[in-house]
């Protein structure tokens, strides 16, 4: 059994699909809780995402350059993510603040611009080609690979997909800590059920907002740091197709419910991977080429079926 | 007089793609400036006609589906039938979701078009593309339509021949501007006519307020995929001109989807969105200042080149390409913020109707 079918569809499919899906969910997260905090999608999220992982990519070549110090990613994401915040609070100062009290439509409209500008940006600096993030091939973990294969139940699994899924499940942590225990947590999912009552409470609605770009920030990076780890390159357009997936995901979880998005971004993931395993005779179920479609139709779906997200998320 | 004719081709090219951009900014005013519908997909619709356009009317060849050789207008009414057609699907699903909705929704239709544009090799050739399409006036001088019916029954192959022998080169292209911009024009005149009608009244009073519109009896749903479909139709009508103009279309590169819908919203917004004059002017505006910024930043780049002569120009100047765009972007942003309602604002037909 595990060897004809187990092997193959826990190694091929199911854990791409998690590592995809943790990658989905830490975007997600912040575009949940900006939808549901500033009440606007923001479509600049996954440019954000993208950038950071370049100045991730920056800081490291910096350090290898001038210092001869080869370091880990994640160690690199920390300037990355007081950078990110950095755009995120810049751009929410002077593009989307003006519009806070004007239709919606036309803060979509300006994150519709930022996401260009930013892509650009990026585009003109570091060069509209691909780079190498991390180099060589990943080679599966060999402690795990002997350990597994002792019961029988080979898993092949390269570090840095453990650096990924150990990462999400810390963020998730820290961000389940924050929002419940702490006062800014709480302000912020007050102003999310409704920002006249938290007005009213004595609540700093500016202030929350600030920290909602900080989480975002940081999860977003975060995202787009463990996005370039697992595929060892970077590229400009890899926010923009992170974006669809991601509102996917925050949808099938419900707007404003940060841990529906993580239930999302992992569905989605595992979706999109478990398309094309050959469910039915040798071929795939679905082209490779359509993976990318399998999201947009699970939020399809959702949206006319059940518009509120699996965890009855807000509604617009 | 080499110079001028120099000159007054590239104005002419000018107003040839200013003239589409301005058929796909009108498009998009029928959906957004009359019905308040959020279409981030435009590229989409535009692909779906120049798709069409294409297959139906290039000549067989081996790499994509027919090459049907159909005429050049038969294949413009298929190209905008088609886009109306996959327009009235999506908004069955999708016309009742919030505005932002909508945009995600319609960047996904347009991602999905796109997809099935790469991968249905048979079908479109993939991602190579198609081409040699047909364009209006020019294609009159192709052997395969100068030996057809029409054509054939004035003068003989032999005639025809001789006959584009003698022009110019660039005979056609004052024709297929002038095409377009009679296009424009039509488009235009029917437009205005739409908004002074009871139908066009309808349409800003669903966009302005769609309880009250609801609560007077209107059907809103029926409204709103009108809107849509009308102006996905117009978006292909806008796609099949594309496609004849740049005699090569491929799925990546030609519709990039957040560009050419991005270049659209901020042709709309800047000339007034609600307003046709104004998607028509912001149109040409915008895509002047997109095309003259390329060649002064390349002339700038090259006496640059010039003065430091170790230097890789070709590097900084598909860079300084991108950053155009960042230029045109913040354009966007300032325009949002200062003029919200455009350069034309929109002007509200009054009872007496004019």
């Amino acid at each position: 059994m595990w060897q004809t079918f187990g092997f193959e569809f826990v190694n091929f499919y199911f854990i791409p699909g998690l590592v995809v899906g943790c990658i989905y969910a830490l975007g997600a997260i912040g575009i949940t809780l900006t939808f549901s905090i500033l009440r606007f999608a923001n479509f600049a999220h996954g440019e954000v995402m993208m950038i950071g992982a370049y100045f991730t990519w920056t800081a490291m070549t910096l350090a290898k350059n001038s210092f001869g110090l080869s370091i880990h990613p994640l160690f690199a994401a920390i300037p990355a993510i007081a950078l990110a915040i950095g755009l995120f609070i810049f751009v929410d100062r002077y593009f989307y603040k003006p519009f806070r009290s004007a239709p919606t439509i036309r803060v979509v409209m300006a994150s519709f611009g930022m996401m260009l500008v930013i892509r650009s940006f990026v585009q003109s600096v570091w060069g509209p080609n691909q780079l190498t993030f991390v180099p060589g091939i990943a080679r599966p973990n060999e402690t795990v690979k002997s350990f597994t294969n002792s019961f029988d139940i080979m898993i092949l699994m390269p570090n840095k997909h453990f650096w990924i899924i150990a990462g999400t499940i810390m963020i998730m942590m820290a961000l389940s800590w924050l929002l419940t225990k702490t006062k800014i947590g709480k302000g912020m999912r007050a102003v999310s059920d409704s920002p006249e009552l938290a007005k009213v409470s004595g609540i700093d609605v500016e202030v929350i907002i600030q920290a909602t770009w900080m989480v975002g920030g940081f999860c977003a990076v975060a995202a787009g740091v463990f996005l370039a780890m697992d595929l060892q390159m970077l590229e400009t357009t890899m926010g923009f197709r992170m974006l669809l997936p991601m509102f996917a995901a925050a949808i099938l979880g419900g707007i404003g419910r940060p841990f529906g998005a993580v239930i999302g971004g992992l569905v989605i993931g595992l979706a999109e991977e478990l398309s094309v395993y050959p469910w039915f005779g040798n071929g795939p179920l679905l082209s490779p080429g359509y993976k990318t479609g399998v999201a947009f139709a699970i939020m399809i779906v959702m949206l006319v079926l059940r518009p509120s997200g699996l965890f009855k998320g807000r509604l617009f | 007089m080499d110079m001028l004719i120099g000159y007054s081709l590239y104005g002419i090219s000018l107003l040839t793609v200013g003239g589409i951009y301005a058929i796909l900014a009108l498009g998009l005013n029928i959906q957004w400036g009359y019905a308040g519908l959020f279409n981030a997909g435009i590229a989409g619709f535009a692909a779906v006609g120049a798709y069409t356009f294409a297959l139906l009317s290039t000549a067989t060849n081996p790499y994509h589906f027919g090459g049907l050789g159909l005429p050049l207008p038969l294949a413009i009414l298929a190209a905008m039938v088609l886009s109306g057609c996959i327009a009235f699907l999506i908004g069955l699903v999708c016309i009742r979701l919030r505005s932002d909705y909508l945009a995600i929704a319609t960047i996904g239709i347009a991602e999905i078009i796109k997809l099935c544009l790469k991968n249905e090799t048979d079908l479109t050739n993939g991602p190579r593309g198609i081409n040699k399409i047909p364009r209006p006036w020019e294609h009159l001088g192709e052997e395969r339509f100068y030996t057809s019916f029409p054509m054939s029954w004035i003068k003989d192959a032999a005639g025809w021949e001789n006959f584009f022998g003698q022009l110019p080169n660039w005979w056609w292209q004052p024709f297929f501007c002038g095409s377009i911009l009679l296009l424009v024009y039509t488009i235009y005149l029917l437009l205005e006519k739409a908004q002074l009608s009871p139908w066009g009244r309808m349409m800003t009073a669903i966009r302005e307020n769609e309880g009250a519109a609801h609560a007077a009896g209107k059907h809103v749903t029926r409204r709103r995929i009108e809107a849509f479909v009308i102006g996905a139709m117009v978006m292909g009508l806008a796609g099949a001109m594309l496609s004849q103009h740049l005699k090569l279309i491929d799925p990546t590169n030609t519709f990039d989807p957040s560009k050419m819908t991005f270049l659209v919203w901020v042709m709309l917004i800047a000339g007034g969105s609600g307003n046709n004059k104004g998607a028509i002017f912001g149109a040409f505006l915008v895509w002047t200042i997109w095309s003259a910024s390329e060649i002064f930043i390349n002339s700038g780049l090259n006496v640059f080149g010039q003065l430091i002569s170790d230097m890789d120009i070709s590097l900084l100047k598909t860079r300084a390409g991108y950053l155009r765009m960042v230029v045109i972007g913040l354009l966007l942003q300032y325009i949002l913020q200062k003029y919200p309602n455009g350069i034309i604002p929109e002007s509200r037909p009054t009872s007496a109707g004019n």
